[in-house]
């Protein structure tokens, strides 16, 4: 048990810390390393621009998307070079936010199922930043139930027609292609009808419409299809096995392991060393402790159960289901964090003017958002639904809808 | 990176763990918890013929000199299976401590002793209620003697020799407290079996009566040496504890694809799939966090203070969490006598307070992560 390089891994984390440390967007280096969740900006810059700016420096040296092949615009690296890079870039690595889903889920559905020439031609783009990418599952009428989702296309010589709407689409406001699933037959039964395709945003007939969130920020979108129409080409996989498309693309998502859920625990440690109540720090009141003590452990939890996957990753394992606990229990810590860090301002908590606030309004920021990190890729009763069933091997839940006709299932819960 | 026990180690667990469920099945924990033995004579001597009581105990001291990651997984394994032995007592406390702090007569006096199973040792430190502290201690050690009352030690009245925690001054200061190796045949000490939470182990309190005792380490060191001992023990415990709540996860799962009520097993509903899920995070996190406590018990880090804090709060939680859904997902059943739970609550429970309880190691961990940070 050792925590060590092998002497490849040495001479790769020497390679890449070399490259960052000469390369890196350093005068951006201290607001990287003070975003936090609901708080991301830089000062007198786009945070899209300098996030695009180095991802194409990367792409140019051969960083980007490490694990892809050289051909798509990767650098062939193995999986546990890839976590590597990852520790390396450290707060460099918020950048890669808005690349997550492109290179995390768009990339790999289109390697599984793209034809060779669409992937020579749109997977190096993607890799390097010039072109982002978005993932349009979720529908008003399909969240956790996305095979319940409504939006039609329907076949027109070499083309299709799509009509219907999408929600919660992150990024797709900047977003220059997208992975779309859609109803190809109403009449089977609802995993049965959906076909999986890769479309141009600009396409006529796309409409994107970014939601006001409850914290005040727009990062997700409602997206709308009038008659757009896509050609058979771009479609990903058979017509009617959508279902299974997805669930590779979903798959990807538990390999994207290294980068770590926030929990809020750094910040708010820092912030109980700094803070003085009744004349004494705050973290040397037992109850404070207590809570501390209690989050720390959860925090150092993930943080190792991550090194547990790297290392079946090491060792040439495909990681375990170990990793899917990270979010459930990172979603509900921050939230939790946030609260607490507002209580031990008392009534001062309230503020989260900037200017004013503690700590410049972080833990406000973290407070209105966290709600979305519960719900968002899969919720926190989904992924308890999973580990019961995939992991712990319980029986899936009696659905009542698997074998009923799409078109049959009942759509509205009273009345 | 390789943050996994190697193959060998894995086999040794195997190994534990075949030999475990065929000595120690349910029902020889509970013919400890309702007799009066104290301990399974039986498996103990098993254990040792094994080699499970000395794997980390070095072979000039009689051992197999394997290390501590070995221990770790055996460690897991006594968990797993409740194991009605001192092992805790004699192998994570006494050895550890006697590795530490004995001088080469005394080691050689009681760890081939401990590794042939012909010794249990056990370490006498609480008074009363309270968490460790120098300033609890009030047993007194003068001329070579020690006065006083240490309640509870566990395995008191069942172990051969103890290692002690005198007060030998009054500065208010942790120099004030020395550590006194007794053996506990040779009189002076007089020892009463309480009844406890967790009757499969035992709880004793020992009375010390102008009982002879010599030094283990130097004088004003002892609450160093303790401190040292009780990290690495904690690292230990934490995987017994794992062990535990791994079983206590099992348990319940199974028992939710067995039963059935309205009609379909009740590991359907997502009611109960969720309290499954819930256990599972807590036992992965908690293994996790005991991964680190053993590299950095197996190496000697510098982390090990805070890393043995964090594994042992995490595995106490998962432990205790673990086997009290465990009795909620078996419902009624689960409060019965004949069914295993309520072991495995029991357990959970009494091992979340020996060392020091859980708000003691909430405090140290945030001690030791304040003073790193400040360094």
């Amino acid at each position: 048990m050792n925590f060590d390089d092998t002497p490849q891994e040495a001479a790769f984390r020497a390679e890449a810390r070399a490259w960052i440390e000469a390369n890196a967007p350093k005068q951006y280096q201290d607001e990287l390393a003070k975003a936090s969740l609901g708080r991301f900006t830089l000062a007198g810059a786009n945070v899209l621009d300098v996030a695009k700016a180095w991802q194409k420096k990367k792409a140019d040296a051969g960083w980007a998307c490490l694990h892809w092949p050289k051909e798509y615009g990767g650098r062939g690296s193995s999986p546990i070079e890839r976590v590597i890079w990852q520790q390396e870039e450290g707060v460099f690595g918020k950048l890669g936010r808005m690349f997550i889903i492109g290179h995390g889920m768009c990339g790999p559905t289109m390697m599984a199922y793209a034809s060779e020439e669409h992937k020579r031609r749109y997977l190096p783009p993607l890799a390097s930043g010039e072109k982002v990418w978005c993932q349009l599952f979720s529908e008003p009428a399909g969240g956790s139930d996305v095979a319940g989702l409504r939006t039609r296309a329907e076949r027109d010589g070499d083309d299709w027609i799509v009509n219907g709407q999408k929600i919660w689409t992150s990024g797709a406001h900047y977003s220059d292609y997208g992975i779309l699933i859609t109803r190809t037959d109403p009449t089977v039964p609802k995993h049965k009808g959906l076909t999986m395709f890769f479309l141009d945003m600009k396409s006529p007939g796309v409409e994107i419409k970014p939601i006001k969130q409850a914290n005040g920020q727009s990062e997700f979108n409602e997206v709308y299809f009038t008659d757009v129409r896509i050609p058979d080409s771009q479609r990903l996989g058979a017509v009617n096995d959508g279902w299974n498309v997805s669930l590779t693309t979903l798959m990807n998502e538990r390999m994207s392991i290294g980068a770590s859920v926030a929990t809020g625990f750094p910040e708010l440690f820092d912030y109980c060393n700094d803070l003085v109540i009744d004349g004494a720090p705050a973290i040397e009141d037992r109850a404070v402790r207590a809570k501390l003590a209690n989050w720390a452990v959860k925090a150092s939890g993930l943080k190792y159960t991550a090194f547990r996957s790297i290392s079946a990753l090491s060792r040439g394992e495909r990681p375990g289901p170990e990793n899917s606990i990270g979010k459930l229990v990172a979603g509900s810590m921050i939230q939790e964090v946030a609260t607490y860090a507002l209580d031990l301002q008392g009534a001062a908590g309230v503020v989260s003017d900037p200017a004013h606030a503690e700590v410049e309004g972080k833990f406000q920021a973290m407070l209105l958002r966290s709600p979305a990190t519960r719900v968002e890729g899969g919720t926190d009763e989904i992924l308890r639904n999973i580990i019961a069933e995939r992991v712990l091997g319980l029986p899936g839940d009696i659905r009542v809808d698997k074998d009923v006709p799409f078109n049959k299932i009942p759509t509205r819960g009273r009345g | 990176m390789n943050f996994e026990f190697s193959d060998d180690q894995k086999q040794l667990r195997d190994q534990a763990r075949r030999f475990l469920a065929e000595q120690c099945p349910p029902k020889a924990v509970r013919a400890v918890l309702e007799g009066a033995a104290g301990y399974d004579k039986a498996l103990w001597q098993g254990l040792a013929d094994m080699g499970f009581l000395g794997v980390a105990i070095p072979e000039a001291f009689g051992g197999a000199g394997a290390g501590h990651l070995e221990l770790c997984v055996i460690a897991e394994e006594m968990g797993r299976a409740l194991a009605p032995v001192p092992f805790s007592s004699t192998v994570y406390l006494a050895a550890e401590a006697l590795l530490l702090a004995g001088s080469d007569a005394q080691k050689q006096a009681w760890l081939p002793k401990i590794a042939s199973g012909a010794a249990i040792g056990t370490l006498a430190l609480f008074e009363g209620p309270g968490n460790p502290s120098p300033r609890a201690i009030r047993l007194g050690a003068a001329n070579g003697v020690l006065n006083g009352v240490k309640t509870p030690v566990a395995d008191g009245a069942i172990a051969d020799f103890a290692i002690v925690a005198a007060r030998v001054g009054s500065s208010g200061r942790e120099t004030d407290i020395a550590l006194h190796l007794v053996d506990l045949k040779a009189g002076g000490v007089a020892a009463q079996t309480l009844a406890s939470v967790d009757p499969s182990r035992n709880q004793a309190e020992l009375t010390f009566t102008d009982c002879k005792a010599e030094p283990l380490g130097a004088a004003n060191e002892g609450w160093s040496i303790l401190t040292r001992v009780l990290d690495r023990a904690a690292v230990l415990m934490a995987f017994e504890q794992v062990g535990g709540a791994d079983r206590a996860l099992e348990m319940g799962r199974d028992y939710a694809l067995d039963r059935v009520a309205f009609g379909r097993p009740i590991g359907s509903f997502q009611a109960v799939k969720h309290i499954l899920a819930d256990m599972y995070v807590a036992a992965t996190l908690a293994r996790s966090n005991c991964y680190y406590g053993a590299w950095a018990l197996s190496t000697d880090a510098g982390e090990l203070p805070e890393a043995a804090a964090t594994a042992r709060i995490s595995a106490t939680q998962a432990f205790q969490h673990c086997s009290k859904q465990n009795i909620q997902v078996h419902g009624g059943m689960g409060f019965t006598w004949e069914f295993d739970c309520h072991l495995y609550y029991r357990r959970s429970n009494a091992l979340a307070l020996a060392l020091g309880s859980l708000s003691y190691w909430e405090d140290q961990l945030i001690e030791r992560m304040r003073k790193k940070n400040a360094a």
